[in-house]
């Protein structure tokens, strides 16, 4: 009687600490868990229904650990409706619901998410057309506490129905977690859904969805510069830097004109083997090869 | 190439060094005003100095403390209390110190009344929370020292009116004990203070004003109870109403005995007239009534007896009593007749002869007078004579004086609510000068003037008028719409629901309306101004139709509370209709379409979640019906911490047939956990933005794609232990989680965690990016956060073969249901100051760079550049980089002090920052409110677009000149030169 009275409280005590999760998680373990999430995501379902649980499941069946870090099974459902139709079950997500202990916190974090997707029943394959003529909304919703749904409220979100089929039908998870709680789901076709949608019927009433768990990322700290940066961060730090320059930049404005200056030597140094080479050997000493040609030309009317 | 890029670098860092907004001393005042407001007068008391100016000293519900002059109205000195500390009551003691009593009785300050230092402060702490009272006694001293008395948090205090000493003090600790008068008696040594126990219980304690002893306590109990004030109407006797309000009460505490007399009100008045309340007053021997209909003077006969003296169904206002001789008192009433209020002066004991009768002539748009406050001064001829000042329901001032308005202040514009713009009307032919110069001889004189001025001969009058006559004439304040978009009117709300047209040139009020529908009236009691927004923006009938903006109130501080509208001309102020709507209006969405005349169709959503759609026409419905499906919109649950996306459904379903009411639906829904997180700030985009490009550019020849949506929302949420004042939580406990939000599909784009900050947050959000201002509890200091978004889906757009032969995505429709393929980019600052708002400039074309406008806690506003807060910054940056334009990452962000935009003024009481584009691309225009108004032209990448103030036209034309006439010399000299050469 005893040890099972002790069994008890300490199971009570488990639940009761694991239940408020803390924001803080090491990063070693989120980079874990996304890739868990990632692992377990695409999942090609068969067309063959699975047999439905009653719609929210919870299951936790927990093991004990001597370090109080533990993993149990977690199951929610996933709802639909049809444009404004009331939400009817339509799948169950299945997750490993992690415990561990941070600096005196309980946390828990999902990790292995696996979906399970009910296929259409026929009534729903005719409910859908519909919303594939219309052009409505596709909706979804999931709890907003996976421990103890719906929690608060609901998760919805919608897509427009022909934003959905492609060869089957093609949707897109995105499940943004805090702990236990969903925050928010995006829902989607797994591409692109170019604007004028056009009226497109599945080739196979089938769902083939991935699944993505997204838990916060941390923000980078501010860098904190040590004095010496600092130092050279003011207007006169910069001012200094320019000195850093290459050689050329420094001395462009004496470098150009005194190409210029050795380029025009070339050019006349070139130039008079030229006309020494011609042979015209003007009587006065010709200063320059402009007015060596005008000089004979002019003297030339002149006369 | 190199050169090039050299050219460029110069180019950027002398741009990056040079100061980003600065102007000269001489240049203040040309382009910006400002203006200086107190706010709603609640108390006022008049200086009794002999000698010196005239000043009145004020507190106000701004939680000013203010000396006026009280010959002109201006400002002598005023300070600005912060929002929690409401001023409960002011008093001038020793006629030097301005007494203030603020923060439910628990701060004493005082004040030097010439210039307004503080001289010293006292902090009253008390048992339990009471109703607080401040007595300046003239003749109670106590070793040469003037004594205050003040009742605050259930306990009396004497205080030594020099240095604030708490003299002794005495507790009301009773646990039921309700103060309602704290009595001084003058030339006696006593003090009562007198309130209800129990709610039934009267109760009369005397207390030796030398050394607090208790003296007498008595106590009588009345079975029918007290119902709201009481009224004084001697030292020992005060009148209350018993709890059904239709009963008097006489209590006289006579020698500390307490003897009482009931008078049914129907005794004295013979219609029945409902319940009634005393008008709170301080004239002895008489006081008032009011009810719902109407106001009923009674005097106080000997022992008890009552006597009606007048009843009036006026609209009416008293002051309280100001004692003129020895035993004379005086107070002023004052009684509107449509278009006139009569100002009467009585003395206290006898009703019927009057000291003084006025009547002046008043605005309509001020409304009804709220209060007045009386003052007297010696006349020229020896006699007594009274000036009042009056504070009308617009919250403006006035001081009346021999029957005219000697001044007046529109106070009114402390307190604005909302702002939004128009244009200006159309400049037509033969209009402009006509107005400015009113006939030929006024301008031939004019000029005279001016020619004078130019010559020196000018007397310093003819300066004054040279000065006012270019003033008036000026550019700047012209009625009509510039070429550069400049002149433009603000429309302003404010919280007395009254309507101001301000012209941004020089501040001047062009029109002001009160509305008619912000009016009390019996079917809606407390109306509250909520929201401006433009309703009809004519572009095509710019010249023969007027502007006009939708004024959104609704009938009480309830959400659910019916709401109205009211649109209003904004060229007359005319109130051109307005609506009184069967609904609440939560919700406000401007939908951007517009009718054949340009009215823009709004969507109000009410509580139940219903859509309507105004106007209520057939065309704006048939406009509707096509963009039926692609109506979106979000609304946030603060306290739920559940944000929701909706859309329209169906025609509204069970009610009566109405075409302009929609069902809508949810869409999608966020909840944040309630144990982790909770809403402290939501930011959009503004609607009216425009975004120049949306490719950027980088260093090395690439191109990165803006994410640029319109239904982008960022969400800052924090810890729920970590939403009260910094520093109430360690930084293990607090966080901050900043979120971008996309409110069609209610997709999370982007959600990042902060850990170990805490609120408040400050947000903007423009183009593709939010910047974000909070504090940082591990670095004990204030940070902001950028967050720049990118669209990846576009980002293989960079070859040019594809550009050119069209193989590119860039102008295909982009729908929010496909799956978004977004990067962010982020980083962090320090930052100096605490904010209390935050804005961004806007251009017309959204080509000039951005700056961020920082309302400081100094009240003041600051420019940042956008480039300081660019994640792409690195510590050294590349070569290729700093050609960009990036500047060299730096832990904390500089404040440069040539930057504040307020140069050296402050917007006291800073609350919103309003930037609006002018035409002139480089030039947008910033209006900052708070208690005071600011207003100013920012160019944040210099006026590159037009030439300065201070260009040399004379030396350019002097160059031009100079150029035609050195080639007409070199023409000719060449010419002769030819001429020579062929002759040689």
């Amino acid at each position: 009687m005893k040890w099972v009275k002790v069994i008890v409280s300490f199971i009570l005590t488990l639940s009761f600490l694991s239940f408020p999760s803390c924001a803080f998680q090491s990063d070693e373990l989120l980079v874990d868990d996304e890739e868990f999430g990632l692992e377990g995501a695409p999942q090609h379902r068969s067309p063959e229904p699975i047999p439905t649980r009653s719609p929210p499941v919870t299951s936790p069946t927990r093991k004990r650990h001597s370090d109080l870090d533990s993993d149990s099974k977690i199951q929610f459902s996933l709802d639909h409706a049809f444009g404004d139709s009331d939400f009817s079950p339509a799948g169950t997500f299945s997750a490993r619901l992690k415990t561990w202990s941070h600096g005196g916190q309980f946390c828990q974090t999902l990790t292995k998410l696996r979906f399970s997707r009910n296929s259409f029943s026929d009534v729903e394959k005719e409910k859908f057309k519909n919303l594939l003529e219309s052009d409505d909304f596709y909706r979804i919703r999931l709890p907003s506490n996976v421990l103890s749904p719906p929690g608060r409220d609901f998760i919805i979100s919608s897509v427009k129905a022909r934003c959905l089929p492609r060869e089957s039908l093609d949707e897109h998870f995105v499940i943004h977690m805090e702990g236990v709680n969903v925050l928010a789901v995006n829902y989607g076709s797994p591409g692109s859904c170019p604007y004028p949608r056009n009226l497109k019927l599945p080739a196979k009433w089938s769902f083939s969805s991935h699944t993505v768990l997204k838990n916060s990322e941390q923000a980078p700290r501010a860098p904190v510069f040590t004095e010496e940066i600092l130092g050279g961060e003011n207007a006169e730090g910069e001012v200094v830097q320019p000195a850093e320059r290459s050689f050329w930049a420094k001395y462009w404005m004496y470098l150009i004109p005194l190409g210029l200056i050795v380029m025009n030597a070339i050019t006349q140094a070139m130039n008079m083997p030229e006309e020494q080479a011609t042979g015209q050997v003007p009587a006065q000493g010709q200063p320059s090869a402009g007015a060596v040609q005008r000089g004979p030309s002019s003297a030339v009317r002149r006369r | 190439m190199a050169i090039r890029s050299f050219f460029l670098f110069i180019l950027f860092f002398s741009s990056s060094l040079s100061p980003v907004f600065s102007l000269y001393e001489d240049q203040v005042g040309l382009m910006d005003w400002h203006q200086q407001y107190i706010g709603k007068v609640k108390q006022a008391v008049f200086s009794s100095q002999r000698a010196g100016r005239k000043r009145v000293v004020v507190s106000t519900e701004e939680n000013v403390i203010a000396s006026l002059d009280l010959r002109h109205g201006e400002i002598f000195w005023r300070h600005l209390l912060g929002a929690d500390d409401v001023i409960d009551g002011i008093d001038i003691g020793l006629g030097k110190y301005v007494i203030t009593l603020s923060s439910g009785g628990s701060i004493l300050r005082s004040w030097n009344l010439p210039d307004g230092q503080m001289v010293w402060e006292s902090s009253l702490q008390g048992p339990k929370h009471s109703k607080s009272f401040l007595l300046v006694p003239t003749n109670l001293k106590f070793d040469k020292d003037n004594v205050l008395v003040v009742f605050s948090n259930g306990r009396l205090h004497a205080i030594s009116c020099i240095d604030g000493e708490v003299l002794w003090k005495k507790d009301f600790e009773a646990e039921s004990f309700e103060v309602q008068q704290v009595i001084q008696p003058p030339g006696s040594d006593l003090i009562y203070v007198v309130g209800f126990a129990a709610s039934y219980q009267f109760e009369m304690y005397q207390i030796n004003a030398k050394n607090g002893e208790l003296l007498k306590h008595e106590s009588a109990s009345f079975s029918s109870g007290f119902s709201g004030e009481v009224s004084l109407v001697s030292t020992e006797t005060v009148v209350a109403l018993d709890s059904t309000g239709s009963i008097l009460l006489t209590i006289s505490f006579q020698d500390g005995k307490i003897s009482s007399q009931q008078t049914p009100i129907s005794n004295l008045v013979e219609e029945s007239l409902g319940p009634a309340v005393i008008i709170p007053s301080s004239v002895s021997g008489i006081f008032a009534i009011k009810t719902d209909a109407v106001t009923v003077f009674i005097r106080v006969i000997g022992e008890g007896k009552l006597e009606v003296v007048e009843k009036t169904t006026h609209e009416i206002a008293v002051s309280d009593a100001l004692s003129i001789s020895e035993d004379q008192e005086a107070f002023a009433l004052i009684q509107h007749a449509s278009s006139e209020i009569h100002l009467t002066v009585k003395l206290a004991h006898d009703w019927d002869g009057n000291l003084l009768k006025e009547s002046v002539k008043m605005d309509r748009q001020r409304g009804l007078v709220h209060k007045v406050f009386i003052n007297n001064y010696i006349r020229t001829d020896r006699s007594y004579g009274f000036r009042v000042l009056i504070v009308m329901e617009d919250h403006s001032l006035l001081l009346l004086q021999q029957g005219e308005i000697v001044w007046s202040r529109e106070d009114g514009l402390a307190s604005i609510i909302d702002v939004t713009t128009s244009e200006l009307p159309v400049e037509r032919n033969g209009v402009s000068v006509a107005k400015v110069e009113h006939n030929l001889f006024e301008w031939l004189k004019g000029h005279m003037l001016k020619l004078k001025g130019t010559l020196m001969l000018a007397s310093p009058e003819d300066m004054a008028a040279i000065q006012s006559m270019r003033l008036k004439s000026s550019e700047k304040s012209k009625m009509t719409r510039d070429h550069n978009g400049f002149r433009k009117l603000l429309i302003v709300l404010t919280r007395a629901g009254k309507l101001f047209a301000l012209h941004t040139g020089d501040g001047r009020i062009v029109w002001s309306h009160l509305l008619r529908s912000l009016h009390k009236s019996e079917a809606c009691q407390s109306p509250i101004g909520l929201n401006l927004y433009q309703w009809q923006v004519p572009h095509h009938h710019a010249m023969d139709e007027n502007p006009s903006v939708l004024v959104v109130s609704r009938c009480g501080p309830s959400s659910d509370a019916p709401g109205v509208l009211s649109f209003v001309d904004t060229y007359t102020g005319k109130e051109l209709s307005s609506l009184s709507l069967d609904h609440a209006v939560v919700q406000v969405i401007p939908l951007p379409y517009t009718d054949s005349t340009e009215q823009r169709l709004h969507l109000l959503i009410n509580a139940d979640k219903h859509a309507h759609l105004y106007p209520k026409t057939s065309e704006a419905l048939s406009i509707f019906k096509r963009e039926f499906l692609n109506i979106y919109w979000y609304s946030v649950e603060d306290q739920n911490g559940i944000i929701k996306g909706h859309a329209l459904k169906c025609k509204c379903t069970g009610e009566v047939a109405d075409e302009f009411c929609f069902d809508t639906r949810d869409l999608w829904s966020v909840v944040f956990p309630s144990e982790s997180e909770k809403i402290v700030a939501t930011v959009t985009r503004k609607l009216n933005e425009v975004v120049h490009t949306q490719a950027k550019v980088v260093a090395d020849q690439d191109v990165m794609y803006k994410y640029i949506s319109r239904n982008l929302l960022f969400v800052a949420t924090v810890a729920p232990k970590g939403s009260g004042e910094i520093g109430s939580v360690t930084p293990e406990e607090s966080w901050l989680v900043a979120y971008l939000i996309d409110t069609v599909t209610g997709r999370i784009l982007h959600r990042v965690t902060h850990h170990g900050l805490q609120g408040p947050v400050h947000a903007v959000f423009s183009e593709n990016w939010v910047v974000y201002h909070y504090f940082n509890l591990r670095a004990h200091r204030y940070e902001m956060s950028v967050i720049e978004i990118y669209d990846q889906s576009r980002a293989d757009n960079k070859d040019v073969w594809k550009l050119v032969l069209g193989k590119h995505n860039l102008t295909s429709p982009i729908s929010l249901f496909s799956r978004p393929e977004v990067i962010t980019k982020s980083q962090s600052y320090f930052f100096t100051h605490s904010l209390k708002a935050i804005a961004v400039t806007s251009t017309a074309k959204g080509i000039t760079s951005k700056q961020l406008l920082l309302g400081t806690i100094g009240d003041q506003v600051l420019a940042l550049d956008k480039r300081f807060l660019d994640p792409r910054r690195t510590v050294n940056p590349t070569q290729a980089e700093k050609e960009e334009g990036i500047i060299p990452l730096t832990d904390s962000l500089p404040i440069i002090p040539q930057s504040y935009v307020t140069h050296a003024l402050r917007v006291e009481g800073l609350r919103g920052i309003i930037t609006v584009p002018a035409k002139l691309e480089s030039t947008t225009l910033v209006f900052a409110h708070g208690v005071d108004l600011f207003f100013t032209q920012l160019a944040p990448s210099r006026t590159y677009d037009s030439l300065t103030e201070d260009f040399s036209y004379a030396l350019l034309l002097i160059t031009i000149v100079a150029l035609v006439a050195a080639i007409f010399v070199t023409w000719r000299l060449s010419e002769r030169k030819e001429l020579q050469e062929k002759w040689r």
